[in-house]
């Protein structure tokens, strides 16, 4: 078979980092290239070089047999090479018709001939996109659609998805695949960016893992098992399922009680919800993104106002309490924006690791800190939870990695000893070694009798940890499964809002 | 350390470019650069009573220079270090016309008056931002205006000089100078105050108060990520409230140190420039009461010795103050400097080997 796009001996360097180094890859015409890689592996970098957003230190790039220098999208999508990115790139309130054409439209505007046109790209693939309805109105899912439109409308051969199922429920992703297969079966070709073995496996013909920015190998996917492809991508053995025994949970430790919650632009986030979490037990919540999960936590961490409804933590009223009083009386919170909630990027590590206890001993006396006590806590939380900064303690955070800055945040929260974890994607960034690390932590945690709502968009990683899994939808609880008793489909169902037994 | 240090070299540099900028200007003037400079230097520098003028014209600037770079700290852009001066002054007047108290009395409720007087006036921005979000720029500016007029209002109709000289305030009474004779007299008769030592007290209490106290490290983690200190627990709204309540107090002091120091009255229709050159002096320094120091005392050689060196070479004082905006442009311009130095620094290293240093901080 012929290759369509050749990557060879690509190199390419930021500041202090190789992203790519010496990368070859060889994309065959009508089939599903994976690449697989932990966060930071350099495969988004690969990706980017192909689509013409950095230019390569080294190596070359062939299109069609031709070699070629890419130095710009528009350059990438004249030689057939479309990307959808993780974050999508449309205009909210345009039409999905508007924001494919945008950019190539002609300076006399027929928006009816391009709807038709965009209407027969849709039938043809299997999309079912409305050329008429506006972003904001449509799903993430059907949004993701538009962006493949975007590119099959401006005749692109090969496309590029950059980790595309991360937004989506698991039967919009089984949708997806099924577009995929759609669109190789009418001679595109593939390459799918992505960190989920599973998915390789259902969808993908060959398979690149890259680690560390240089290729570990290729394999036809159908040969190899997802172990072994793990094993490549980490280096190592590691344990893909968490070991957790059965446990009879306790007393209930977090009552929410008809919770209600207004986001941001003051409409309903969280409608009336209730949910207890018990001491030594695991509660999932899980739900696509955008659900009011954010709002939920930041109504159950104080950062937000509560409509109407309230929470007791251990049998006391914190409806209205300050976050500092809910911390003091036992809540830990691995929030989901690390950057901007979790961590003050400017301060050393030490100083990070004492921020809701710097005014209590031993850190500080009489208003005064004591540097020992707050050494002595940060060499004990970076050997505990083996985070790695260059100058340790008195590293900046800002210079460290993503997923030295989550371990550390970890470790912060884990080390208040908490009655209640609120744990918001609590592995996002992290390569398979420090997920498997940080679940084992988890289950300690609820083993030694604390309570732990785990808030994630990864369903397998609700899955592996909980013991019950809350689903949420609209901000309206669907439901509470016991995680031994159910599967992908039904919480996946429930995700949507569909109830069991609903029948529509 | 080393990211200090290249802060410091781009301080340095800014300097050295306003300076050459400033000679360019002078030759372009028809002058002697060199000469221009020895003179502007020898006129701040050249004699004990030179010397002690500078550090008298360095004084209030050491107290702006402090109010801006605290409230930078905590993440507030204090331009009301006018306003705030004004007040400081027109309370510790007051205070000082009202009340006879004995010297040993009077001077210490004097300077409480400033430092009560500007706080107030620091504290209504912090207020209004952490009650309604105001934006401290927009509020401080008009702080500023408001001291103004409510300075020409009072200082014509409640404390004028006189019946018929209503443009500056009645002389405050010696017993509530600044001065100190035994100083003045070290200095010969300079006008340098016990101001001086109350700015470098403040220095040295502000560089504590960030790094060794837990009220500095909450004002500090407020400054640098508000949404991250909200998340701690941290009570950001009072961390507001009081850092402007605190860089108020400093530009206050800064009013007791020149109009009851370097000045003995206050005069209408006068927004002190030294609230400006606060920012300026607080870029320069880096934000750290060390830097503000050096800075601000750079600064008050220049102001005392522009008149000296147009007096003695016919080149405009107006040149002393180009400087002093060219400075001010460079340093503000840090990040293109830090480029530059960056570029050098990797022009003279030969290319490190392709080693990985470190992971990638996710897929860029």
């Amino acid at each position: 078979m012929e290759n369509i796009v050749e990557m060879r001996n690509i190199r390419k360097e930021f500041p202090g980092i190789v992203a790519n180094d010496d990368v070859t890859v060889e994309l065959r015409k009508g089939e599903i290239h994976a690449l697989l890689g932990e966060n930071g592996a350099g495969k988004s970098t690969l990706m980017s070089v192909l689509f013409g957003l950095y230019q390569p230190d080294g190596g070359e790039i062939i299109v069609r047999g031709k070699r070629e220098r890419i130095n710009g999208p528009n350059a990438a999508n004249a030689l057939g090479i479309g990307m959808v990115h993780q974050h999508f790139k449309l205009v909210h309130n345009f039409t999905t018709t508007e924001n494919i054409i945008l950019g190539m439209e002609p300076p006399l505007l027929d928006i009816k001939k391009a709807a038709k046109r965009v209407k027969e790209f849709s039938e043809m693939y299997g999309l079912n996109v409305d050329p008429y309805a506006r972003i904001e109105d449509i799903s993430v899912g059907m949004q993701q659609r538009v962006e493949i439109l975007k590119m099959l409308y401006r005749s692109a051969e090969v496309l590029i998805f950059d980790e595309p199922t991360a937004v989506l429920t698991p039967q919009e992703i089984s949708e997806l695949m099924k577009i995929m297969r759609t669109l190789i079966e009418q001679g595109k070709s593939i390459v799918l960016i992505t960190h989920k073995l599973k998915e390789i496996k259902a969808v993908a013909d060959r398979c690149t893992v890259i680690r560390r920015g240089k290729v570990v190998g290729t394999v036809d996917v159908g040969a190899v098992t997802e172990a072994a492809m793990a094993e490549m991508m980490v280096g190592r053995q590691i344990s893909l399922s968490v070991d957790k025994e059965a446990r009879e949970p306790g007393e209930v430790v977090l009552s929410i009680n008809n919770l209600s919650v207004l986001n941001v632009r003051k409409t309903a986030a969280v409608k009336n919800f209730s949910l207890d979490v018990r001491a030594g037990e695991i509660i999932g919540l899980a739900g696509v993104d955008g659900n009011g999960q954010t709002e939920l936590v930041e109504a159950l961490t104080g950062l937000r106002n509560v409509q109407s409804g309230g929470v007791l933590l251990d049998g006391k009223d914190i409806t209205h309490e300050s976050t500092r009083t809910r911390i003091k009386d036992g809540m830990a919170h691995i929030p989901e924006d690390r950057q901007n909630r979790g961590l003050i990027l400017d301060f050393t590590l030490e100083d990070n690791f004492i921020i809701e206890q710097y005014m209590d001993e031993p850190f500080s006396k009489n208003g005064l800190l004591r540097r020992d006590a707050i050494r002595e806590n940060a060499d004990k939380i970076i050997d505990n939870f083996d985070v790695r900064a260059g100058e340790g303690p008195r590293s900046v955070v800002r210079s460290m990695s993503g997923g030295n800055q989550q371990k550390a945040i970890v470790g912060r929260e884990m080390e208040l000893h908490p009655r209640l974890l609120l744990a918001v994607q609590p592995t996002r960034g992290l390569d398979v070694g420090s997920i498997e690390y940080i679940h084992k932590r988890l289950v300690q945690l609820r083993d030694a009798g604390g309570a732990i709502l785990l808030v994630s968009l990864e369903l397998d990683e609700i899955m592996a940890l909980s013991d019950k899994i809350a689903v949420i939808s609209h901000g309206q609880l669907v439901g509470i499964l016991d995680a031994d008793k159910t599967d992908e489909n039904e919480i996946g169902l429930m995700m949507t809002g569909i109830r069991k037994g609903d029948g529509s | 350390m080393k990211r200090i240090d290249t802060k410091v070299i781009t301080s340095l540099m800014a300097v050295v470019a306003g300076l050459l900028a400033g000679a360019v200007l002078i030759l372009a003037s028809g002058h002697n650069p060199v000469l221009g400079y020895y003179n502007l230097f020898r006129g701040g520098l050249a004699s004990v009573l030179r010397v002690g003028n500078s550090l008298a014209l360095a004084t209030p600037l050491i107290l702006t220079g402090l109010s801006v770079a605290f409230a930078n700290k905590t993440g507030l852009f204090n331009i009301g270090a006018a306003g705030q001066m004004l007040m400081g002054g027109l309370s510790a007047s007051m205070f000082a016309l009202y009340v006879p108290l004995p010297r040993a009395i009077l001077l210490p409720c004097v300077i409480l008056a400033a430092l009560l007087g500007g706080a107030v006036w620091g504290g209504i921005p912090g207020l209004l931002k952490a009650l309604f979000n105001v934006n401290e720029v927009v509020s401080t500016i008009m702080m500023n205006w408001i001291a103004f007029w409510v300075i020409s209002v009072i200082v014509r109709t409640v404390i004028p000089e006189s019946y018929h000289v209503t443009t500056v305030s009645a002389h405050i009474p010696s017993a509530a100078s600044l001065r100190l004779g035994w100083l003045s007299g070290l200095f010969n008769g300079a006008y340098i105050n016990l101001g001086l030592f109350l700015a470098i007290i403040a220095a040295i209490a502000i560089h504590f108060l960030l790094n060794k106290t837990t009220l500095g490290y909450e004002l500090k983690s407020v400054g640098f990520n508000r949404r991250g200190a909200e998340y701690a627990g941290i009570p950001v709204n009072r961390g507001m409230i009081l850092a402007m309540v605190i860089a108020g107090s400093l530009a206050g002091l800064a009013g007791a140190a020149y109009y009851l120091g370097y000045q003995h009255n206050m005069q209408v229709n006068v927004l002190p420039q030294q609230g400006y050159d606060g920012i300026a002096i607080a870029l320069l320094g880096l934000n750290t009461p060390i830097g503000v120091t050096i800075s601000a005392v750079f600064f008050g050689v220049m102001q005392a010795g522009k008149n000296f060196m147009s007096a003695q070479t016919a080149i405009p004082p107006e040149i002393a103050d180009t400087i002093v905006a060219v400075i001010i442009y460079f340093a503000a311009a840090a990040i293109l400097m830090h480029r530059l130095l960056d570029y050098l620094k990797k022009k003279r290293r030969p290319k490190a080997g392709g080693a990985v240093r470190k992971e990638a901080n996710g897929d860029a």
